[in-house]
């Protein structure tokens, strides 16, 4: 956390939303991506305004990621939500084995101040929820696209995976709305 | 999430906060864009300290600094918090009059206040609701320093015009100063007495919850009064504008760092925790003091003899016993969030809650809300609804957390 958030004032400070001229910085960042879940390893491509866009996952416009691996698709929210967000003091998640519908409501993020729904980016069946998040809801703060999973879920129509964005369409994305304000 | 723009969610968190007033009377009060926006003395000091600006009743405010809203609402009740709340508005009012012609727009007992004193009180309308509330100070017999609140400064300010007119004309003698040139600060917290001893001569020890004094703090002349909005020990320190930023810089400097900067979020956890209202959620034009638990600010003398807009309305509650009532709540899942309804254990609508959240302090779900007069006891079993589905809940005594106010032993 102390490491991101080095890079992240840094990343500010130089106005930098590229990765080219943080290399020196990847290294050292792509060390503390690995985790013993035995999940891919992801290597972070850069910066969207100072906040976290992963290689390797999709995103949604509403903000939700999706790491798809075989018949199995992780959902959470990006760094880029977490930190609009605030602090996150609730989560509600759908019950295993129901269903969710692409772009339509699964849930809710609650932080100090406002309430936030969350959209599913795909359509499936839900085969696991993050327990964790009940005790620990801070976790879509401190860890949004490791520790902070919210669902995975077993993808009825794989294709809708492309309609997503990738990394860098979502980087775009996040400063052309930030700079819209 | 919805929204698609956090921007909008950002928003979100000011809507929340925000007063009800939305209808300016003065056309200038009208902002169309983000460049309209009023900002205080402080505001490029907000921003130099990482103070993330939003729109709030017409001015551009800090709604948190480079901490939490958590940690910062902790960080009051441990140590410290300095509030810019200049937006808020100041006033004086004058003349051999000032305390009969006040005394008819509020529920205080004004002419009961020793000199250097003052209360929370409630300006009322014809239906006995409330128009604003306001920490009124006697000054002196012949002076009355207010603050009202930002987003009813309009709408007070013509209320107090309007009614000051009528009694000029009938040969009162008041007249009023609106404080423009002096912006207000609130310092709260453990720290704020021993900090604030450092920048004046004056013994605070001997300046006690709702007292005031007209003093010299860190090299100009400030209106104290020992009061504030968090439930803590605190003071709000009206200053100079041209003094207001070397006077913020001395208060953090002299606390070492440990009072913080702090912004709106917190500001409205912390009032949330002491189980005060917010105008403009728990209190508005249709809800009297009486329904809103401030019985104790209507004057002794004053549910005698009435004498303020509203009174019958006002006296036949305090006589019958208000229809409804508001009350503090706990509850299990989600916070509950203004509007969510409450329900009794079998499902009937009981009442509403008008504003809720997380306590950062308590580390739970707090609310307050109004419930129909009979249900209301401490203890009683409620169900909130929120986003339709029904989650546990008891209502509870407020505030909260325990206030800190300095008072004589």
């Amino acid at each position: 956390m102390a490491l991101r958030m080095w890079a992240s004032s840094t990343a500010n400070a130089l106005k930098l939303s590229s990765s080219a001229s943080k290399s020196h910085l990847l290294p050292a960042f792509s060390i503390s991506r690995c985790f013993s879940s035995g999940l891919f390893y992801l290597k972070s491509i850069g910066w969207c305004f100072g906040f976290e866009v992963l290689e390797g996952l999709k995103y949604a416009n509403s903000h939700e990621w999706v790491k798809h691996e075989g018949s199995v698709a992780t959902i959470g929210i990006s760094d880029h939500a977490q930190d609009h967000l605030g602090e996150v003091v609730f989560v509600e998640l759908p019950e295993e084995k129901s269903s969710v519908t692409k772009e339509k409501n699964f849930g809710a993020v609650e932080s100090v101040k406002a309430t936030s729904e969350i959209i599913s980016p795909i359509s499936g069946e839900v085969i696991e929820v993050n327990t964790k998040l009940a005790d620990s809801p801070g976790l879509i703060n401190s860890s949004p696209y490791e520790d902070g999973w919210m669902m995975k879920v077993k993808p009825s129509n794989p294709a809708e995976l492309e309609s997503l964005m990738g990394p860098k369409e979502y980087t775009k994305f996040c400063e052309e709305e930030d700079a819209a304000h | 999430m919805r929204g698609g723009s956090l921007w909008q969610l950002g928003q979100s968190i000011t809507r929340r906060l925000a007063q009800s007033d939305k209808k300016p009377l003065s056309p200038r009060r009208y902002f169309a864009s983000g460049a309209d926006l009023k900002k205080t003395a402080l505001y490029d000091f907000h921003v130099a300290h990482g103070g993330k600006m939003v729109p709030f009743a017409g001015w551009s405010m800090p709604i948190q600094y480079k901490d939490s809203i958590i940690d910062s609402t902790v960080n009051c009740r441990v140590n410290g918090s300095l509030f810019d709340v200049a937006h808020m508005c100041g006033l004086s009012l004058k003349g051999k009059d000032c305390v009969p012609f006040l005394e008819t727009l509020v529920v205080a007992d004004v002419a009961g206040l020793a000199p250097g004193t003052g209360s929370l009180t409630v300006f009322t309308n014809e239906k006995g609701g409330a128009i604003d509330d306001s920490v009124i100070t006697k000054v002196t017999d012949e002076h009355i320093y207010l603050v009202v609140n930002a987003g009813c400064r309009d709408k007070d300010l013509a209320h107090i015009e309007e009614h000051m007119k009528a009694f000029k004309s009938k040969g009162g003698d008041v007249s009023w100063h609106i404080h423009d040139e002096r912006s207000l600060l609130a310092l709260q917290g453990p720290l704020a007495a021993p900090v604030l001893q450092h920048l004046t001569k004056e013994d605070l020890s001997k300046l006690y919850f709702g007292q005031f004094q007209i003093l010299d703090i860190n090299g100009s002349t400030c209106f104290l009064t020992r009061t504030g909005y968090t439930g803590e020990d605190g003071f709000e320190i009206s200053v100079p504008s041209e003094h207001a930023v070397d006077l913020a810089k001395a208060i953090l400097e002299k606390s070492e760092g440990k009072v913080r900067l702090t912004g709106l979020g917190a500001r409205d956890s912390l009032r949330l925790e002491a189980g005060l209202c917010l105008y403009g959620n728990d209190m508005e034009q249709h809800i009297t003091p009486v329904e809103a638990g401030l019985t104790w600010a209507i004057g002794k003398r004053r549910r005698a003899e009435g004498g303020f807009l509203g009174a019958d309305v006002i006296l036949k509650q305090l006589q019958d016993g208000p229809t409804i009532r508001r009350v503090g709540f706990f509850s299990s899942g989600p916070p509950a969030r203004s509007h969510s309804e409450v329900h009794d254990e079998s499902g009937n609508k009981i009442g509403e809650i008008t504003s809720g959240g997380f306590s950062p302090n308590l580390k739970k779900n707090i609310a307050m809300g109004y419930v129909k007069s009979g249900q209301h006891k401490n203890g009683t079993k409620v169900k909130i609804l929120v986003r339709g589905k029904p989650y546990e809940g008891n209502i509870t005594k407020m505030p909260f957390v325990a206030t800190k106010y300095y008072k004589p032993t």
